[in-house]
């Protein structure tokens, strides 16, 4: 790390994704805690850029432009950063996962009960990566209610997966999702420093 | 330098946003150091370039980094296309006006102190 004294020093960052379904309540999570308006910018891929083994040898790069947002929680007393990642919903924005989650401490995947199928993608994409991740349901007005236990076997959740429910426009339980997300990766880490 | 083109046209449109994005990296695409979203950036307050020599775009980028910032946020404070932004950071670090950290390939999730520390911040501010 560069420290040349005069300057801020580079503060210790923390990825989180933020995953689910198109129109689960994503940017409105990272609204809600995030310090900053979720800023969202778009990355512009080409196929060619997009995973190499698919496309390998492949004349004709294809263009494609993928919208995300992003916040951040300064903890500037410890010179942390957390980022927030909302990962594109749409299934064809897969290959983006792989950047966005690249070095990320845990994912959030929200859920919507009218449509859990939406974020079977991300149980499954974060499971086979070994990423942790804790399901939070966004309770949407209308959504019928479903016990932890159906909604676990709906989505055939590992017993080790924290499933919590949340209200994405509050603050306060947005804040304790990510609470949830991390005391279940210190769980996870201190468990294996024992072993 | 590559960065010729930029600041040619001092009298141009002043709606930078009507510029197509890539005009203002001259058509690159690809930046000349790699740089990840969460790549962080800063103005080192040095380098060969006096500020007022910069291109707007340029400029605009090298005041977002005067304290360290992600490239994803410089991008979205742009209003620019990720890979915009990159091209015209690793301009800026060519330069020797900004330096980039890489973010680390570990996640720290298996640092029980970060972690406790990141738990503690998140409680005082929720």
């Amino acid at each position: 790390m560069a420290s040349d004294g005069s300057y801020e020093p580079f503060p210790i960052q923390i990825k989180i994704l933020i995953a689910g379904g198109f129109g689960v309540g994503k940017t409105t999570f990272v609204g809600s805690v995030s310090e900053i308006k979720p800023l969202t910018t778009e990355e512009t891929l080409t196929a060619a850029s997009v995973g190499t083994d698919s496309v390998y040898g492949v004349e004709n790069k294809t263009t494609t432009t993928v919208a995300m947002d992003f916040g951040r929680i300064s903890i500037t007393e410890k010179n942390l950063v957390l980022y927030l990642f909302g990962t594109p919903g749409q299934d064809r924005f897969w290959f983006m996962w792989d950047e966005l989650s690249r070095g990320a401490l845990g994912a959030v995947v929200l859920a919507d009960t009218r449509r859990l199928q939406d974020c079977f993608g991300a149980v499954e994409f974060f499971e086979r990566r070994d990423i942790k991740f804790i399901v939070a349901l966004n309770d949407f007005e209308g959504g019928h209610w479903y016990s932890d236990d159906e909604v676990r076997q709906a989505l055939a959740l590992k017993q080790h997966v924290p499933l919590v429910r949340c209200d994405a426009r509050d603050k306060r339980s947005a804040g304790e999702v990510l609470i949830a997300l991390l005391e279940s990766v210190l769980a996870t880490s201190i468990v294996a420093t024992r072993t | 330098m590559t960065m010729t083109g930029v600041d040619e046209d001092p009298d141009g449109d002043p709606d930078l946003f009507g510029v197509r994005p890539y005009a203002m990296t001259d058509g690159r695409t690809q930046p000349s150091t790699h740089l990840d979203l969460m790549s962080l950036v800063r103005a080192t307050g040095g380098g060969m370039v006096a500020p007022e020599k910069l291109g707007v775009e340029h400029a605009q980028a090298l005041r977002l980094c005067q304290s360290p910032m992600s490239v994803a946020e410089v991008a979205a404070h742009l209003r620019r296309p990720v890979t915009v932004a990159k091209v015209l950071l690793a301009d800026l670090i060519e330069l020797g006006v900004v330096i980039a950290r890489f973010p680390p390939s570990e996640s720290y999730s298996d640092d029980p102190s970060v972690l406790r520390a990141v738990i503690d911040g998140l409680r005082r501010i929720v």
